[in-house]
């Protein structure tokens, strides 16, 4: 596979994925304004992984549909970061791996805007609105909890804890995002790293929460080994299409 | 006021809504007007909450990209509909966290179709094309009703509640269109969804003793009956359109009476799931609690935010 073909998928898949399971909280949130507001960052998301496979479809070019991408691929063939595919919890801890993910989102978007390749640019020009909508949404979360009461103060403190441990793959180039960089289609994900680290520690101190200290980063999803969590997102995401194969909906 | 004087502004109510004037908020009116569409218009809202469950159920198991962003919007559509009537419902001096709290202790009802479960993929399109079908035929007569803020919100609400119905109807016709195993998925809805959806228009007018009043108050222009036969007449063209059919033996064009004839209606199913026995009556009720209750610290949270932020504020103006 070409290496921007695979970068293409990362994207993609850390869209979909994300959006698979904000859909999750469609019709459970805790209150019906933030139930509505999670479900539009989750139409976002999903929209957004649409044009990435349409795009990745044509890359591929072998008559591949955005379907045939997101739905009959097992694990090993997805690329997302172990971040999108971590479990709800609560209100919380979904509202934190969406901050921290949101923001590295909003900064890789800025970047792409005007990435030298020309569709690329297109889809993140056409994304970064609502990227930046929900790096908002989510910070400001972050701060209500942060300094809110106690009891959401701790919960959200422990998501930060939880979390933390799954922002470093985000950052870490491998050679397909050093190819990227290099071809002037993706920014330098160092420079990325910094802008995110100073956003997110601004959001904390104004949130009253602690930077956790502990250096330990997980990896893997990027080049497909992934968490418990991704077969079971996709037993649901891709039920239709095995069960009923080959057909139209 | 006395009670000659209180007859008399009944009487005077009467006329004004029946020259098709509007009751807005700050108006007088009976205070059963006023009991009877908090009533109905909290149900409604109830209605619109608890119908996204059925559905929801579905949007991580959706077929296809498009229709998952498609049903996605749709049950964001349908939670936005509740905002607006728990508004609508609040301008009659109704709260909206009391009308809330009645719903999830069981004491207030909503429309019991969504007791119903959703097993398939077909049930999204049978309850698209259905359920809000006759919501709107229900509801379209409802954006003429009496009450200013209660029909104002129905013109917005009618709007999607027919894109809904439309792309229902789409994914049935794409079904119906599909392969034989499609086909009978879609088929094995409709049959489950049908008498359902008659009953959603509430019994018949001989055993709807509120309905007078609520005729003669301008809240409602159509009876329960006529109301049923309009939403078979235009939908059982629909299912002959794509090859469907409707699991009724009885149904029979009366070329004399200009509508469909059909068959008995099972109202001990209405009454039973009413009383709490449909299948997913216990599952709704929890899964709205369970919701509320994981809320709280939420809630409350957002609450201590905004008065620590305005005490600041005010803080900051008076050292300023
Ligand atoms: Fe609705
Ligand atoms: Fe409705
Ligand atoms: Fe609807």
């Amino acid at each position: 596979m070409e290496a921007k073909e695979k970068y293409v998928l990362r994207l993609a898949d850390n869209a979909l994925i994300l959006g698979q399971r904000l859909g999750e909280w469609c019709g459970h949130g805790p209150i019906l304004e933030q139930d509505i507001a999670l479900t539009n960052v989750a139409l976002d998301l999903i929209g957004q992984s649409r044009m990435l496979y349409q795009y990745a479809a044509e890359l591929k070019n072998d008559g591949s549909t955005e379907d045939d991408i997101a739905m009959k691929r097992d694990v090993f063939d997805f690329y997302n970061v172990l971040m999108v595919e971590q479990e709800n919890g609560d209100w919380g801890k979904t509202i934190v791996r969406q901050f921290f993910y949101d923001t590295y989102n909003y900064f890789l978007y800025e970047a792409l805007c005007t990435s030298t390749d020309q569709r690329l640019g297109e889809i993140a020009r056409k994304s970064f609105k609502e990227i930046a909508y929900h790096a908002q949404f989510s910070a400001e979360w972050v701060i209500r909890f942060g300094d809110g009461t106690s009891e959401s103060h701790e919960r959200v403190q422990a998501a930060v804890d939880d979390l933390w441990e799954f922002t470093g793959e985000m950052f870490t180039p491998d050679e397909i995002d050093l190819a990227m960089t290099e071809a002037g289609i993706a920014p330098d994900l160092n420079q990325i790293a910094a802008q995110w680290k100073r956003k997110v520690t601004q959001i904390l101190d104004i949130a009253t929460l602690k930077m956790p200290e502990s250096s330990f980063m997980q990896k893997g999803g990027k080049v497909g080994e992934h968490s418990e969590y991704l077969g079971f997102i996709l037993a649901e995401l891709q039920f239709m299409q095995r069960a009923y194969p080959g057909m139209q909906w | 006021m006395s009670k000659e004087e209180m007859l008399d502004m009944e009487a005077r109510f009467e006329r004004y809504v029946a020259a098709e004037n509007k009751v807005e908020p700050k108006d007088w009116m009976p205070e059963k007007y006023r009991k009877t569409l908090i009533r109905q218009i909290s149900q409604h809202a109830h209605s619109e909450v608890v119908g996204m469950l059925p559905e929801a159920n579905w949007i991580t198991r959706a077929p296809s990209l498009r229709r998952k962003v498609a049903l996605l919007a749709k049950v964001q559509d349908e939670a936005g509909h509740g905002l607006y009537l728990y508004s609508a419902a609040e301008t009659m001096g109704a709260d909206r966290q009391d009308l809330i709290e009645d719903l999830l202790s069981g004491k207030a009802k909503y429309s019991s179709i969504f007791n119903y479960p959703t097993p398939t993929w077909a049930d999204i399109g049978a309850i698209g094309w259905l359920v809000d079908g006759a919501a709107i035929a229900n509801q379209v007569m409802l954006c003429r009703t009496s009450y200013g803020p209660y029909a104002r919100a129905m013109v917005r609400i009618c709007k999607e509640e027919s894109f809904h119905q439309r792309q229902g109807y789409e994914i049935m016709m794409a079904l119906a269109a599909g392969t034989p195993a499609q086909k009978k998925m879609a088929q094995d809805a409709l049959n489950r969804w049908w008498w359902p959806s008659l009953m959603m228009f509430g019994p018949t007018d001989e055993n709807s003793p509120n309905s007078a009043l609520s005729m003669k108050w301008r809240i409602k222009r159509k009876s329960n009956d006529e109301l049923r036969q309009e939403f078979i007449d235009k939908t059982v063209p629909q299912a002959e359109f794509i090859g469907l059919t409707v699991p009724d033996p009885d149904l029979k064009w009366n070329e004399e009476r200009g509508h469909y004839d059909f068959g008995e209606i099972d109202w001990q199913e209405f009454y039973d799931v009413i009383a709490g026995n449909g299948k997913c009556n216990k599952q709704r009720l929890h899964a709205r609690n369970v919701a509320h209750d994981n809320g709280r610290w939420v809630r409350e949270a957002a609450n201590a935010y905004a008065e620590k932020q305005a005490k600041r504020r005010k803080e900051e103006s008076s050292a300023a």
